[in-house]
């Protein structure tokens, strides 16, 4: 099963964290995303993730090839073009044991793929939901995207008039129930984020400002390295503890807050921006748009709701995967074709 | 109170047509005219007779015309006539047009006020009182409206000979367990017939007479037909986006998976069924669901099939399973959403950017629906690829009668997937890799456990072991892969049905074209021009297509197109032979008839 040295840690499993990862990156040197790519495999293996029930979902973009690059035990499934969210869906309906993470981008999704993503985090739909958002298409040498900030500058001088748009408020908005936002440039943010998020049971919407280092990371962006790193404000300590471990929440007490999934994991959140409550939609959505006006990018777990139950609960479907289902399962019988043929002489 | 049909008629001392004539019912859309046709025609159904309906109507919920034609015809003829030997009209907006529009000779009935008797005089007109037949016999004015339309059968079925006991079974059957509606509408009925009864005389143009050639058959229309066969082959999952006219394919399949596949020991549903965002969504899981191993179907018409395009590419260059319903109506553009079309053929064929090529599959009556629709997922899955069952408005919205369905016995052929063992086994296995040689590779199904099968899925440049690959030599073998694969499909689709009475001349034909293609072989024959009849059931031709073709002086291909989209698949096909396909066409977007077909083959055989 490893594959590492004998000496390399394992986990509850009995995988190193060699076990997690994937191909080599093909992104420019520096990227963000390998940043992400990095967090997802530590994330997976310090949740002890079984890599051959991982799925890996994307659309089309630099974000879209990273799955490639990440858990090579799982299965990846890279589509078209703003349509990851529909193939998300229907392979998560196949098998409902499946964990699935999408990884797009803001082009991937802001834009051509506006429309599934607001109808898969409506639906519920059991999966990470990464966005690697640099405000700018990267794969097509550097046009602005819809989530690039109103009075932004690209490097070729061009001015974005228009208003981004968040990803953030508008799940919190669709109703999800896990929505967060990081910066690539803080991974033990994003680790902890990523292990809660693998314990989430539905949509996690998690927006990672990642800037490209090719096409958006001049000093006239808002998106660019310095810039994040001197308006990124986080709300809040994490603390992530899976179900299985025993150890208590492994944050200073205070103005912390215990968040428990129906598994019976447990995130721990301490507040650091204005006592801030993750389980308050209004208030989260208030937080965030006083933020964007000041400038900000308020990072951490933005909202909450636990209980929430995700499409395949919501349809009732049978807890076997619906691909593993036999004929007999499947084939009503000849005297119930019988009985139907009766019905329409 | 005197029937008009007591004066000197012009059908008088012509030949009674026997269990062989049209009638066509002038309504308003949203009437409740639909359950008083269906009745109707039900009940010449019970009489024993072969009958059809076609149900003309209009794209939208209430108030604009909407007409109903019901055929009866002894020899089993059941394409749409274009004549008709009764009208009932029951829409003041249209009457005159439809009067104009008559056959000579033909019975009308119409609602009094209307007053059409004096447009023609060389029509047998039978004014009816509606209205006072209604408040008589329905006491809640509210309900007059719906019930006007029963009165009509009532009559109708007095003048046509039709048992009234077969008309009260007919409408306890359509209205299936509704009491106090079944009673209504039967009072209505009985009105009409009894005033019909009392004051009209007999008419001996159009009869009824008791058959038995309707013993032990269903009324059905495609849509339930090719649901039935989706239910039967075991779909588990189902995204769609409701459009005319394919909508009732999913709703009808929602109805039967309700009753038949909810788990017996905790109740919960063997299907998931997602009412997606739009057609582009419900192709995604259709072909992800699929690649995960599901049984995934969508149904849509043209317009989703456009939609959908990009992904159907997708699921071909990365060989994902997934079967799509097309019920086509009259395009292009939003075209007549109500009307019926075979214009999406060369759209499916070649569904997608690049080269693609996809098997699909042409039912041409309810059983086909229902088998096809059932090989379809086997097809999928054998062959990693979406598979398109082509249907129509015609066959998919109109009642067909039909032999009931065969119980489709032979096991699921769930194809080359490799599980943990045989994948732990497997030496040097690649997803794209051609074992077998028939261009049909192994896969595996994401979540098997061991360690072994994972790959990258991709629709961008891949290898045979589903690598990232630009390189000209791996492109040209996955593409030139998928051509023998498909090559490989023309001994797996359903092979082509003959009606030979013995010529050098094909006609050539698939889909709902059929009922009307074999009416005219026999118009033709009678005439003294004999014809090889080939119906095609799928694409890609298999080898009795090729031998047709090659044999025949002359194909005389008939489709529902303006561009004889078959007959250029065929001219492509065979560039030796493209002189030999004729187009015989009708695109109007109504059903095509004999007398189209009998008109341009004669009118080829005299130049």
């Amino acid at each position: 099963m490893t594959t590492a040295t004998p000496s390399a840690p394992t986990n509850k499993l009995g995988f190193t964290k060699q076990d997690y990862v994937g191909s080599k990156s093909t992104l420019c040197a520096g990227c963000g995303h390998d940043s992400i790519t990095a967090q997802i495999i530590n994330a997976a293996f310090e949740s002890n993730i079984e890599g051959h029930r991982v799925t890996k979902y994307s659309g089309i973009g630099c974000s879209s090839k990273t799955p490639a690059y990440f858990i090579n035990q799982g299965w990846g499934f890279n589509s078209v073009h703003g349509r990851m969210p529909s193939i998300a869906t229907g392979a998560s309906l196949a098998n409902r044991q499946l964990i699935n993470i999408g990884v797009s981008g803001d082009g991937d999704s802001m834009s051509i793929g506006m429309g599934q993503f607001v109808h898969a985090v409506r639906r519920n739909i059991p999966m990470i939901y990464i966005i690697e958002d640099n405000g700018v298409y990267g794969l097509t040498k550097g046009q602005f995207s819809a989530t690039a900030d109103k009075g932004s500058f690209l490097k070729t001088g061009a001015k974005n008039e228009l208003p981004p748009i968040d990803p953030c408020t508008l799940a919190i908005e669709l109703g999800c129930g896990f929505v967060a936002r990081c910066f690539s440039g803080n991974p033990k943010q994003m680790n902890t984020i990523l292990k809660a998020a693998f314990a989430y049971e539905g949509t996690v919407v998690l927006d990672i400002i990642s800037p490209c280092v090719t096409f958006n990371n001049h000093d006239a962006s808002t998106r660019s390295y310095k810039h994040v790193k001197d308006h990124d404000f986080p709300l809040h300590d994490l603390g992530f503890i899976q179900y299985s471990e025993v150890e208590d929440v492994d944050i200073a007490a205070g103005e912390t807050e215990v968040v428990t999934f129906p598994d019976g994991s447990k995130v721990a959140i301490k507040a650091i921006h204005e006592h801030y409550d993750p389980t308050d939609r209004f208030g989260a959505m208030k937080a965030i748009h006083e933020s964007m006006e000041k400038g900000e990018f308020l990072t951490g777990l933005l909202y909450i709701n636990p209980i929430q139950p995700p499409l395949p609960q919501v349809l009732n479907l049978v807890d076997e995967p619906l691909a593993s289902l036999g004929e007999d399962m499947l084939k009503p019988s000849a005297a119930e074709l019988d009985k139907i043929m009766q019905s329409l002489m | 109170m005197t029937a008009s049909l007591a004066a000197p008629s012009p059908t008088q001392g012509a030949k009674t047509r026997i269990n062989d004539f049209s009638i066509q019912v002038a309504t308003v859309n949203g009437s409740g005219s639909q359950t008083a046709n269906t009745v109707l025609l039900r009940a010449i159904f019970q009489m024993g007779v072969f009958v059809s309906g076609k149900n003309l109507f209009p794209s939208n919920i209430a108030g604009l015309p909407t007409w109903f034609t019901i055929r009866a015809s002894a020899k089993g003829y059941v394409a749409r006539k274009a004549s008709n030997e009764m009208l009932i009209l029951m829409n003041p907006e249209t009457a005159k047009e439809d009067i104009a529009k008559a056959d000579v000779g033909a019975l009308v009935i119409y609602d009094e006020p209307l007053q059409l008797d004096k447009l023609r005089s060389d029509l047998a007109y039978i004014p009816v009182p509606f209205q006072k037949l209604v408040t008589a016999s329905c006491p809640e004015p509210k309900l007059h409206k719906l019930v006007k339309n029963m009165i009509y059968v009532g009559v109708a079925s007095r003048l046509l000979g039709i048992d009234m006991e077969e008309v009260k079974k007919a409408i306890a059957k359509q209205l299936k367990g509704k009491t106090k509606a079944i009673e209504l509408n039967q009072n209505a009925c009985v009105a009409g017939y009894d005033w019909a009864m009392e004051n009209l005389p007999d008419q001996d143009h159009v009869k009824v007479v008791r058959d038995n050639k309707t013993q032990g058959l269903i009324i059905v229309d495609g849509n339930e037909a090719c649901a039935l066969g989706a239910l039967f082959a075991g779909v588990t999952v189902v995204g769609w986006y409701p459009i005319t006219p394919a909508s009732s394919l999913v709703e009808t399949f929602i109805e039967y998976a309700d009753e038949y596949r909810k788990d017996p020991k905790t109740g919960k549903s063997t299907v998931a069924i997602v009412q997606m965002e739009d057609e582009l969504a419900s192709a995604g899981v259709v072909l992800a669901a699929g690649w995960a191993g599901a049984r995934s179907m969508t149904s849509t018409a043209g317009p989703g099939v456009s939609l959908m395009s990009e992904f159907i590419g997708l699921g071909y260059y990365v060989e994902a399973p997934g079967v799509f319903f097309n019920v086509a109506r009259t395009g292009p553009s939003t075209g007549l959403p109500t009307r019926t079309q075979q214009s999406d053929v060369e759209l499916c064929a070649k569904c997608s950017h690049g080269d693609t090529q996809h098997i699909n599959l042409y039912p041409g009556n309810m059983e086909e629906c229902f088998q096809f629709s059932y090989d379809a997922f086997d097809l999928a899955e054998r062959f990693q690829t979406p598979i398109f069952v082509v249907t129509d408005l015609d066959l998919g919205m109109q009642n067909w009668s039909s032999k009931p369905f065969a119980y489709p016995a032979k096991p699921y052929d769930r194809g080359k997937v490799l599980n943990q063992q045989q994948l732990a086994e497997a030496k040097d296995w690649g997803r794209y890799k051609d074992v077998d040689g028939d261009g049909i590779c192994y896969r595996s199904l994401p979540g098997t456990p061991g360690g072994k099968g994972a790959y990258f899925t991709r629709g961008s440049g891949h290898n045979e072991y589903a690598q990232y690959s630009e390189k000209p030599e791996d492109y040209v073998a996955i593409v030139d892969r998928l051509k023998r694969k498909y090559e490989t499909a023309k001994t797996h689709v359903p092979a082509p049905v003959f009606r030979n009475l013995g010529s050098d001349k094909g006609i050539l034909a698939f889909g709902s074209s059929d009922p009307a293609v074999i009416e005219a072989q026999d118009v033709l024959a009678e005439a003294g021009l004999k014809t090889d009849y080939l119906r095609l059931r799928a694409l890609p031709f298999t080898a009795e297509v090729d031998a047709f073709v090659q044999e025949k002086q002359v194909v005389y291909v008939v489709e529902q197109n303006r561009d004889g989209q078959m007959a250029n698949l065929f001219r492509e096909t065979y560039p030796a032979l493209a002189t030999k396909f004729k187009s015989v066409l009708h695109y109007n977007g109504y059903a095509i008839d004999a007398k189209c077909i009998v008109d341009q083959i004669n009118a080829f055989e005299q130049k």
